[in-house]
Protein backbone atom coordinates (compact mmCIF):
# COMPACT_ATOMS: atom_id res chain seq x y z
CA UNK A 1 0.00 0.00 0.00
CA UNK A 2 2.61 2.53 0.99
CA UNK A 3 6.15 1.52 1.88
CA UNK A 4 7.27 -2.08 2.24
CA UNK A 5 4.80 -4.86 3.12
CA UNK A 6 1.66 -3.53 4.78
CA UNK A 7 2.81 -0.54 6.80
CA UNK A 8 0.37 2.35 6.48
CA UNK A 9 2.17 4.99 8.51
CA UNK A 10 5.76 4.95 9.69
CA UNK A 11 6.82 7.57 12.18
CA UNK A 12 10.51 8.07 12.88
CA UNK A 13 11.87 10.12 15.76
CA UNK A 14 9.03 12.64 15.61
CA UNK A 15 9.68 15.86 17.48
CA UNK A 16 7.57 18.91 18.11
CA UNK A 17 8.30 21.99 20.10
CA UNK A 18 6.29 25.15 20.61
CA UNK A 19 8.94 27.83 20.86
CA UNK A 20 11.37 26.68 23.51
CA UNK A 21 8.92 24.18 24.94
CA UNK A 22 9.56 20.67 23.68
CA UNK A 23 6.36 18.63 23.63
CA UNK A 24 7.35 15.57 21.61
CA UNK A 25 10.88 14.35 22.18
CA UNK A 26 11.28 11.70 19.53
CA UNK A 27 8.46 9.23 18.96
CA UNK A 28 8.74 6.33 16.55
CA UNK A 29 5.83 4.13 15.55
CA UNK A 30 4.98 1.81 12.73
CA UNK A 31 1.30 1.35 12.05
CA UNK A 32 0.30 -1.66 10.02
CA UNK A 33 -2.82 -2.02 7.93
CA UNK A 34 -5.85 -2.87 10.04
CA UNK A 35 -4.18 -2.08 13.34
CA UNK A 36 -5.91 -0.11 16.04
CA UNK A 37 -3.38 1.90 18.01
CA UNK A 38 -4.74 3.37 21.22
CA UNK A 39 -2.74 6.16 22.84
CA UNK A 40 -3.29 7.02 26.47
CA UNK A 41 -1.56 9.44 28.76
CA UNK A 42 -2.13 12.24 31.22
CA UNK A 43 -3.20 15.61 29.91
CA UNK A 44 -0.19 17.59 28.75
CA UNK A 45 1.73 14.41 27.97
CA UNK A 46 1.80 15.21 24.24
CA UNK A 47 -0.60 12.49 23.08
CA UNK A 48 -2.95 14.85 21.25
CA UNK A 49 -0.04 16.79 19.79
CA UNK A 50 1.36 13.51 18.46
CA UNK A 51 -1.94 12.69 16.78
CA UNK A 52 -2.20 16.19 15.31
CA UNK A 53 1.32 15.89 13.95
CA UNK A 54 0.36 12.73 12.06
CA UNK A 55 -1.65 14.77 9.56
CA UNK A 56 0.45 17.89 10.09
CA UNK A 57 -2.28 19.96 11.73
CA UNK A 58 0.70 20.72 13.90
CA UNK A 59 3.86 20.93 11.84
CA UNK A 60 6.48 18.57 13.27
CA UNK A 61 9.75 20.26 14.11
CA UNK A 62 11.80 17.12 13.59
CA UNK A 63 11.66 13.53 12.38
CA UNK A 64 9.82 11.83 9.53
CA UNK A 65 6.31 10.58 8.87
CA UNK A 66 6.13 8.19 5.95
CA UNK A 67 2.66 7.89 4.54
CA UNK A 68 1.43 7.28 1.06
CA UNK A 69 5.01 6.75 -0.14
CA UNK A 70 6.36 10.14 0.95
CA UNK A 71 7.63 11.87 4.05
CA UNK A 72 4.71 14.16 4.86
CA UNK A 73 6.72 15.88 7.60
CA UNK A 74 8.72 17.44 4.78
CA UNK A 75 7.31 20.99 4.36
CA UNK A 76 7.77 20.85 0.58
CA UNK A 77 5.21 18.04 0.29
CA UNK A 78 1.69 19.11 -0.69
CA UNK A 79 0.04 17.99 2.53
CA UNK A 80 -3.51 18.60 1.25
CA UNK A 81 -3.35 15.62 -1.09
CA UNK A 82 -2.24 13.28 1.69
CA UNK A 83 -4.69 14.60 4.25
CA UNK A 84 -7.49 13.44 1.96
CA UNK A 85 -6.43 9.90 2.79
CA UNK A 86 -6.22 10.49 6.54
CA UNK A 87 -9.56 10.94 8.23
CA UNK A 88 -9.68 12.84 11.49
CA UNK A 89 -12.30 13.00 14.21
CA UNK A 90 -12.14 15.77 16.79
CA UNK A 91 -13.16 16.04 20.40
CA UNK A 92 -15.48 18.95 19.55
CA UNK A 93 -16.95 17.20 16.45
CA UNK A 94 -16.37 20.29 14.29
CA UNK A 95 -19.29 19.67 12.00
CA UNK A 96 -19.92 22.60 9.68
CA UNK A 97 -22.94 24.36 11.22
CA UNK A 98 -23.91 26.21 8.05
CA UNK A 99 -24.33 23.00 6.06
CA UNK A 100 -26.82 20.16 6.36
CA UNK A 101 -25.59 16.76 7.53
CA UNK A 102 -25.66 15.53 3.95
CA UNK A 103 -23.73 18.53 2.67
CA UNK A 104 -21.24 18.17 5.53
CA UNK A 105 -20.52 14.74 4.15
CA UNK A 106 -20.52 15.48 0.44
CA UNK A 107 -18.61 18.75 0.29
CA UNK A 108 -15.13 17.23 0.51
CA UNK A 109 -15.75 14.28 -1.85
CA UNK A 110 -17.37 16.61 -4.38
CA UNK A 111 -14.85 19.45 -4.22
CA UNK A 112 -11.69 17.41 -3.69
CA UNK A 113 -12.31 13.99 -5.25
CA UNK A 114 -14.51 15.54 -7.98
CA UNK A 115 -17.22 13.01 -7.22
CA UNK A 116 -20.58 13.75 -8.84
CA UNK A 117 -23.35 15.03 -6.59
CA UNK A 118 -25.36 11.83 -7.09
CA UNK A 119 -22.46 9.53 -6.25
CA UNK A 120 -21.39 11.58 -3.25
CA UNK A 121 -24.92 11.70 -1.87
CA UNK A 122 -25.54 8.01 -2.43
CA UNK A 123 -22.34 7.21 -0.61
CA UNK A 124 -23.12 9.65 2.21
CA UNK A 125 -26.58 8.19 2.71
CA UNK A 126 -25.17 4.68 2.78
CA UNK A 127 -22.64 5.72 5.44
CA UNK A 128 -25.30 7.57 7.44
CA UNK A 129 -27.47 4.47 7.29
CA UNK A 130 -24.61 2.48 8.77
CA UNK A 131 -24.58 4.73 11.86
CA UNK A 132 -28.37 4.91 12.04
CA UNK A 133 -28.70 8.56 11.02
CA UNK A 134 -29.98 8.33 7.47
CA UNK A 135 -33.22 10.08 8.41
CA UNK A 136 -31.27 13.10 9.71
CA UNK A 137 -29.51 13.78 6.39
CA UNK A 138 -31.29 17.06 5.75
CA UNK A 139 -31.06 18.40 9.29
CA UNK A 140 -28.51 20.94 10.38
CA UNK A 141 -25.90 19.86 12.94
CA UNK A 142 -27.39 21.90 15.79
CA UNK A 143 -30.45 19.65 15.69
CA UNK A 144 -28.36 16.63 16.70
CA UNK A 145 -27.19 15.41 20.09
CA UNK A 146 -23.48 15.23 20.84
CA UNK A 147 -23.35 11.49 20.19
CA UNK A 148 -25.13 11.91 16.88
CA UNK A 149 -22.82 14.73 15.88
CA UNK A 150 -19.78 12.60 16.57
CA UNK A 151 -21.19 9.69 14.57
CA UNK A 152 -21.73 12.08 11.66
CA UNK A 153 -18.19 13.41 12.09
CA UNK A 154 -16.86 9.85 11.82
CA UNK A 155 -18.75 9.06 8.64
CA UNK A 156 -17.88 12.47 7.20
CA UNK A 157 -14.24 11.47 7.45
CA UNK A 158 -15.03 8.02 6.05
CA UNK A 159 -16.68 9.55 2.99
CA UNK A 160 -13.19 10.41 1.74
CA UNK A 161 -12.16 6.71 1.76
CA UNK A 162 -9.24 7.28 4.11
CA UNK A 163 -6.46 4.75 4.59
CA UNK A 164 -6.21 5.60 8.26
CA UNK A 165 -8.50 7.28 10.77
CA UNK A 166 -7.24 9.52 13.54
CA UNK A 167 -9.42 10.03 16.62
CA UNK A 168 -8.57 12.85 19.00
CA UNK A 169 -10.43 12.10 22.25
CA UNK A 170 -13.67 11.44 20.35
CA UNK A 171 -15.79 10.82 23.45
CA UNK A 172 -14.33 13.37 25.87
CA UNK A 173 -16.86 16.09 25.09
CA UNK A 174 -19.86 13.76 25.27
CA UNK A 175 -22.42 13.24 28.00
CA UNK A 176 -21.76 9.85 29.59
CA UNK A 177 -24.88 8.22 28.16
CA UNK A 178 -23.72 9.03 24.63
CA UNK A 179 -20.22 7.62 24.87
CA UNK A 180 -21.40 4.10 24.11
CA UNK A 181 -23.02 4.85 20.76
CA UNK A 182 -19.83 6.50 19.48
CA UNK A 183 -17.56 3.71 20.75
CA UNK A 184 -19.86 1.17 19.08
CA UNK A 185 -19.35 2.87 15.73
CA UNK A 186 -15.60 2.87 16.29
CA UNK A 187 -15.63 -0.80 17.24
CA UNK A 188 -17.51 -1.73 14.10
CA UNK A 189 -15.06 0.30 12.10
CA UNK A 190 -12.15 -1.55 13.68
CA UNK A 191 -13.81 -4.90 13.02
CA UNK A 192 -14.25 -3.91 9.38
CA UNK A 193 -10.46 -3.61 9.17
CA UNK A 194 -9.93 0.15 9.29
CA UNK A 195 -6.51 1.29 10.43
CA UNK A 196 -7.05 3.56 13.40
CA UNK A 197 -5.05 5.72 15.79
CA UNK A 198 -7.14 6.66 18.82
CA UNK A 199 -6.27 9.06 21.61
CA UNK A 200 -8.73 8.34 24.38
CA UNK A 201 -9.42 7.95 28.07
CA UNK A 202 -11.77 5.03 27.45
CA UNK A 203 -9.79 2.15 28.96
CA UNK A 204 -12.57 -0.32 28.16
CA UNK A 205 -12.27 0.49 24.48
CA UNK A 206 -8.49 0.12 24.64
CA UNK A 207 -8.74 -3.29 26.30
CA UNK A 208 -11.35 -4.57 23.93
CA UNK A 209 -10.42 -3.14 20.55
CA UNK A 210 -6.76 -2.09 20.52
CA UNK A 211 -4.07 -4.06 18.74
CA UNK A 212 -1.48 -2.13 20.69
CA UNK A 213 -1.69 0.40 23.47
CA UNK A 214 0.83 3.21 23.87
CA UNK A 215 1.43 5.18 27.03
CA UNK A 216 2.81 8.60 26.20
CA UNK A 217 4.51 10.48 28.99
CA UNK A 218 6.54 13.70 28.82
CA UNK A 219 6.75 13.54 25.03
CA UNK A 220 8.00 9.97 24.65
CA UNK A 221 6.38 6.54 24.37
CA UNK A 222 6.97 5.28 27.91
CA UNK A 223 5.33 1.92 27.33
CA UNK A 224 3.95 0.03 24.38
CA UNK A 225 2.28 -3.35 24.57
CA UNK A 226 -0.68 -5.52 23.71
CA UNK A 227 -3.75 -4.48 25.69
CA UNK A 228 -3.58 -7.62 27.86
CA UNK A 229 -0.03 -7.07 28.98
CA UNK A 230 -0.46 -3.33 29.11
CA UNK A 231 -3.28 -3.39 31.63
CA UNK A 232 -2.46 -6.51 33.66
CA UNK A 233 1.27 -6.17 33.80
CA UNK A 234 2.38 -2.53 33.40
CA UNK A 235 6.11 -1.94 33.79
CA UNK A 236 6.58 1.80 33.79
CA UNK A 237 6.04 3.31 37.26
CA UNK A 238 4.30 6.38 35.78
CA UNK A 239 1.94 4.11 33.87
CA UNK A 240 1.20 2.11 37.04
CA UNK A 241 0.35 5.33 38.82
CA UNK A 242 -1.76 6.53 35.87
CA UNK A 243 -3.68 3.28 35.59
CA UNK A 244 -4.34 3.12 39.32
CA UNK A 245 -5.92 6.56 39.04
CA UNK A 246 -8.05 6.03 35.93
CA UNK A 247 -9.13 2.48 36.72
CA UNK A 248 -9.96 3.18 40.33
CA UNK B 1 -34.24 84.83 -8.95
CA UNK B 2 -33.67 87.56 -6.39
CA UNK B 3 -34.30 87.20 -2.70
CA UNK B 4 -37.94 86.65 -1.94
CA UNK B 5 -39.31 89.20 0.53
CA UNK B 6 -41.58 88.18 3.36
CA UNK B 7 -43.90 91.13 2.69
CA UNK B 8 -44.39 90.21 -0.95
CA UNK B 9 -44.93 86.53 -0.09
CA UNK B 10 -47.45 87.03 2.70
CA UNK B 11 -49.57 89.28 0.51
CA UNK B 12 -50.07 86.40 -1.95
CA UNK B 13 -50.31 83.68 0.70
CA UNK B 14 -53.57 81.79 1.30
CA UNK B 15 -55.80 83.34 3.96
CA UNK B 16 -55.33 80.47 6.48
CA UNK B 17 -51.65 81.31 6.66
CA UNK B 18 -52.34 84.98 7.09
CA UNK B 19 -54.57 84.14 10.06
CA UNK B 20 -51.70 82.30 11.84
CA UNK B 21 -49.57 83.90 14.59
CA UNK B 22 -46.59 85.85 13.29
CA UNK B 23 -43.95 83.31 14.29
CA UNK B 24 -45.65 80.52 12.36
CA UNK B 25 -46.12 82.80 9.38
CA UNK B 26 -42.36 83.35 9.38
CA UNK B 27 -41.72 79.60 9.61
CA UNK B 28 -43.98 78.87 6.65
CA UNK B 29 -42.26 81.60 4.71
CA UNK B 30 -38.87 80.02 5.46
CA UNK B 31 -40.07 76.57 4.45
CA UNK B 32 -41.56 78.01 1.28
CA UNK B 33 -38.39 79.73 0.19
CA UNK B 34 -36.23 76.76 1.17
CA UNK B 35 -38.18 74.09 -0.67
CA UNK B 36 -40.81 75.46 -3.02
CA UNK B 37 -39.69 78.83 -4.37
CA UNK B 38 -37.91 78.36 -7.70
CA UNK B 39 -38.30 74.57 -7.22
CA UNK B 40 -35.49 74.56 -4.67
CA UNK B 41 -36.41 71.05 -3.50
CA UNK B 42 -34.54 69.94 -6.57
CA UNK B 43 -31.33 71.02 -4.85
CA UNK B 44 -32.06 68.52 -2.12
CA UNK B 45 -33.04 65.85 -4.63
CA UNK B 46 -29.92 66.19 -6.74
CA UNK B 47 -27.81 66.45 -3.59
CA UNK B 48 -29.30 63.27 -2.20
CA UNK B 49 -28.56 61.48 -5.44
CA UNK B 50 -24.88 62.40 -5.11
CA UNK B 51 -24.93 61.43 -1.42
CA UNK B 52 -26.29 57.97 -2.26
CA UNK B 53 -23.94 57.45 -5.19
CA UNK B 54 -20.93 58.33 -3.05
CA UNK B 55 -22.16 56.16 -0.16
CA UNK B 56 -22.75 53.08 -2.31
CA UNK B 57 -19.61 53.55 -4.38
CA UNK B 58 -17.47 54.05 -1.29
CA UNK B 59 -19.03 51.07 0.45
CA UNK B 60 -18.28 48.91 -2.58
CA UNK B 61 -14.63 49.99 -2.68
CA UNK B 62 -14.41 49.75 1.09
CA UNK B 63 -15.65 46.17 1.13
CA UNK B 64 -13.20 45.08 -1.55
CA UNK B 65 -10.25 46.78 0.16
CA UNK B 66 -11.43 45.54 3.54
CA UNK B 67 -11.76 41.93 2.39
CA UNK B 68 -8.30 41.88 0.85
CA UNK B 69 -6.69 43.48 3.90
CA UNK B 70 -8.52 41.20 6.32
CA UNK B 71 -7.45 38.09 4.43
CA UNK B 72 -3.83 39.27 4.34
CA UNK B 73 -3.86 39.88 8.09
CA UNK B 74 -5.64 36.62 8.90
CA UNK B 75 -3.26 34.65 6.68
CA UNK B 76 -0.29 36.26 8.39
CA UNK B 77 -1.71 35.38 11.78
CA UNK B 78 -2.25 31.76 10.74
CA UNK B 79 1.53 31.33 10.74
CA UNK B 80 2.07 31.04 14.45
CA UNK B 81 4.84 28.49 14.71
CA UNK B 82 6.97 29.24 11.68
CA UNK B 83 7.77 32.44 9.84
CA UNK B 84 5.34 33.55 7.16
CA UNK B 85 6.65 33.81 3.58
CA UNK B 86 8.40 37.09 2.69
CA UNK B 87 5.68 38.27 0.27
CA UNK B 88 3.05 37.87 2.94
CA UNK B 89 5.13 39.68 5.52
CA UNK B 90 5.65 42.59 3.13
CA UNK B 91 1.93 42.72 2.29
CA UNK B 92 1.12 42.60 5.97
CA UNK B 93 3.45 45.51 6.70
CA UNK B 94 1.81 47.55 3.94
CA UNK B 95 -1.57 46.68 5.38
CA UNK B 96 -0.55 47.77 8.84
CA UNK B 97 0.85 51.04 7.53
CA UNK B 98 -2.38 51.67 5.62
CA UNK B 99 -4.53 50.98 8.66
CA UNK B 100 -2.39 53.22 10.86
CA UNK B 101 -2.39 56.16 8.44
CA UNK B 102 -6.07 55.96 7.48
CA UNK B 103 -7.38 55.45 10.97
CA UNK B 104 -4.94 57.93 12.43
CA UNK B 105 -5.91 60.93 10.32
CA UNK B 106 -9.29 62.72 10.07
CA UNK B 107 -11.45 61.95 7.08
CA UNK B 108 -11.72 65.70 6.44
CA UNK B 109 -7.95 65.95 6.06
CA UNK B 110 -7.92 62.91 3.78
CA UNK B 111 -10.54 64.56 1.58
CA UNK B 112 -8.59 67.84 1.46
CA UNK B 113 -5.41 66.02 0.46
CA UNK B 114 -7.13 63.90 -2.18
CA UNK B 115 -9.17 66.84 -3.52
CA UNK B 116 -6.52 69.55 -3.53
CA UNK B 117 -3.16 67.76 -3.61
CA UNK B 118 -3.47 64.39 -5.35
CA UNK B 119 -6.53 64.45 -7.64
CA UNK B 120 -7.48 68.10 -8.12
CA UNK B 121 -10.71 67.13 -9.95
CA UNK B 122 -11.99 69.62 -12.52
CA UNK B 123 -15.43 68.30 -13.48
CA UNK B 124 -18.43 67.28 -11.39
CA UNK B 125 -17.95 63.63 -12.46
CA UNK B 126 -14.32 63.55 -11.41
CA UNK B 127 -15.25 65.17 -8.10
CA UNK B 128 -17.78 62.38 -7.51
CA UNK B 129 -15.10 59.83 -8.34
CA UNK B 130 -12.63 61.57 -6.04
CA UNK B 131 -15.20 61.49 -3.24
CA UNK B 132 -15.99 57.81 -3.78
CA UNK B 133 -12.32 56.82 -3.85
CA UNK B 134 -11.38 58.83 -0.78
CA UNK B 135 -14.30 57.57 1.29
CA UNK B 136 -13.79 54.05 -0.04
CA UNK B 137 -10.14 54.06 0.98
CA UNK B 138 -11.14 55.37 4.38
CA UNK B 139 -13.95 52.88 4.82
CA UNK B 140 -11.71 49.99 3.73
CA UNK B 141 -9.63 50.40 6.86
CA UNK B 142 -12.68 50.00 9.07
CA UNK B 143 -14.23 47.21 7.00
CA UNK B 144 -10.93 45.34 7.26
CA UNK B 145 -11.24 45.23 11.03
CA UNK B 146 -14.90 44.20 10.80
CA UNK B 147 -14.10 41.36 8.42
CA UNK B 148 -11.08 40.28 10.43
CA UNK B 149 -13.05 40.04 13.64
CA UNK B 150 -15.75 38.16 11.72
CA UNK B 151 -13.20 35.64 10.45
CA UNK B 152 -11.72 35.30 13.92
CA UNK B 153 -15.16 34.71 15.41
CA UNK B 154 -15.40 31.39 13.57
CA UNK B 155 -14.20 28.58 15.81
CA UNK B 156 -10.68 27.38 15.05
CA UNK B 157 -11.94 23.81 14.94
CA UNK B 158 -13.88 24.63 11.78
CA UNK B 159 -10.73 25.47 9.86
CA UNK B 160 -8.99 22.41 11.32
CA UNK B 161 -11.85 20.15 10.24
CA UNK B 162 -11.67 21.63 6.75
CA UNK B 163 -7.90 21.19 6.55
CA UNK B 164 -8.10 17.64 7.93
CA UNK B 165 -10.42 16.69 5.07
CA UNK B 166 -7.76 17.87 2.63
CA UNK B 167 -9.02 21.35 1.76
CA UNK B 168 -6.27 23.89 1.10
CA UNK B 169 -6.11 27.05 3.20
CA UNK B 170 -7.93 29.05 0.49
CA UNK B 171 -10.64 26.43 -0.05
CA UNK B 172 -11.16 26.09 3.70
CA UNK B 173 -11.66 29.84 3.92
CA UNK B 174 -14.00 29.88 0.94
CA UNK B 175 -16.21 26.89 1.73
CA UNK B 176 -16.07 26.74 5.52
CA UNK B 177 -14.91 29.90 7.27
CA UNK B 178 -16.19 32.80 5.15
CA UNK B 179 -19.81 31.57 4.88
CA UNK B 180 -19.95 31.37 8.66
CA UNK B 181 -18.18 34.71 9.12
CA UNK B 182 -20.60 36.59 6.86
CA UNK B 183 -23.44 36.16 9.33
CA UNK B 184 -21.32 37.80 12.02
CA UNK B 185 -20.05 40.51 9.69
CA UNK B 186 -23.30 41.73 8.15
CA UNK B 187 -24.69 43.68 11.14
CA UNK B 188 -21.40 45.53 11.66
CA UNK B 189 -21.18 46.15 7.94
CA UNK B 190 -24.64 47.70 8.07
CA UNK B 191 -23.47 50.07 10.77
CA UNK B 192 -20.47 50.95 8.64
CA UNK B 193 -22.84 51.82 5.82
CA UNK B 194 -24.75 54.19 8.11
CA UNK B 195 -21.51 55.81 9.30
CA UNK B 196 -20.42 56.17 5.69
CA UNK B 197 -23.67 57.84 4.70
CA UNK B 198 -23.24 60.45 7.41
CA UNK B 199 -19.58 60.91 6.59
CA UNK B 200 -20.41 61.76 2.98
CA UNK B 201 -21.49 65.18 4.28
CA UNK B 202 -17.77 65.98 4.41
CA UNK B 203 -17.35 65.74 0.64
CA UNK B 204 -18.76 69.26 0.44
CA UNK B 205 -15.20 70.45 1.22
CA UNK B 206 -14.09 69.32 -2.23
CA UNK B 207 -17.06 71.20 -3.73
CA UNK B 208 -18.95 68.01 -4.44
CA UNK B 209 -22.66 68.89 -4.59
CA UNK B 210 -23.97 66.38 -2.11
CA UNK B 211 -27.04 67.15 -0.04
CA UNK B 212 -25.02 69.14 2.53
CA UNK B 213 -23.34 71.29 -0.10
CA UNK B 214 -26.67 71.88 -1.83
CA UNK B 215 -28.18 73.01 1.45
CA UNK B 216 -25.39 75.53 1.77
CA UNK B 217 -26.15 76.65 -1.77
CA UNK B 218 -29.75 77.28 -0.78
CA UNK B 219 -28.64 79.29 2.24
CA UNK B 220 -26.48 81.39 -0.09
CA UNK B 221 -29.71 82.35 -1.81
CA UNK B 222 -32.07 82.77 1.15
CA UNK B 223 -29.61 84.25 3.64
CA UNK B 224 -31.23 82.28 6.45
CA UNK B 225 -29.69 79.13 7.87
CA UNK B 226 -32.10 77.71 10.39
CA UNK B 227 -34.72 75.98 8.26
CA UNK B 228 -32.32 74.61 5.61
CA UNK B 229 -29.88 73.18 8.15
CA UNK B 230 -32.55 71.69 10.37
CA UNK B 231 -34.23 70.24 7.29
CA UNK B 232 -30.89 68.76 6.32
CA UNK B 233 -30.54 67.15 9.73
CA UNK B 234 -34.06 65.73 9.44
CA UNK B 235 -33.27 64.32 5.99
CA UNK B 236 -30.17 62.51 7.29
CA UNK B 237 -32.05 61.32 10.36
CA UNK B 238 -34.95 59.90 8.36
CA UNK B 239 -32.59 58.02 6.05
CA UNK B 240 -30.56 56.65 8.96
CA UNK B 241 -33.69 55.55 10.83
CA UNK B 242 -35.00 53.84 7.70
CA UNK B 243 -31.67 52.08 7.17
CA UNK B 244 -31.53 51.01 10.81
CA UNK B 245 -35.04 49.55 10.57
CA UNK B 246 -34.17 47.70 7.37
CA UNK B 247 -30.97 46.31 8.87
CA UNK B 248 -32.84 45.26 12.00
CA UNK B 249 -35.39 43.34 9.94
CA UNK B 250 -32.60 41.81 7.91
CA UNK B 251 -30.74 40.71 11.02
CA UNK B 252 -33.88 39.17 12.42
CA UNK B 253 -34.27 37.11 9.28
CA UNK B 254 -30.65 36.04 9.48
CA UNK B 255 -31.14 34.91 13.05
CA UNK B 256 -34.28 33.02 12.13
CA UNK B 257 -32.33 30.94 9.65
CA UNK B 258 -29.65 30.44 12.28
CA UNK B 259 -28.64 26.84 12.21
Amino acid sequence: MTTENNTVVKVENLQKSFGAKSVLKGISLEIKKGEVIVIIGASGSGKSTFLRCLNCLEDPTGGNIFFDGVDIADPSVDINVHRQKMGMVFQQFNLFPHLTILRNMTIAPMKLLKMSKEDAEAKALELLDRVGLKDRANDYPNKLSGGQKQRVAIVRALAMNPQVMLFDEPTSALDPEMVGEVLDVMKKLAEAGMTMVVVTHEMGFAKEVASRVLFVDKGVVAEENTPDEFFTNPQNPRLKEFLSKVLA
Amino acid sequence: MGVLSFKGWIADAPSWIRSLPEGLQELFFQLYQTFIYNDRWQFFASGLKITFIVTIGALFIGIIIGLVLAIIRTMKESYTAKKAPLVLRILNSITELYLTVIRGTPMMVQLLIMGFVIFIPKSEESRVLCGIITLGINSGAYVAEIVRSGLMSVDKGQAEAGRSLGFSYAKTMWYIVIPQAIKNILPALGNEMITLLKDTSLVSVIALRDVTKQTQNIIAKTYTAMVPYISLAVIYLVIVIAMTKLLGAFEKRLRKSDH
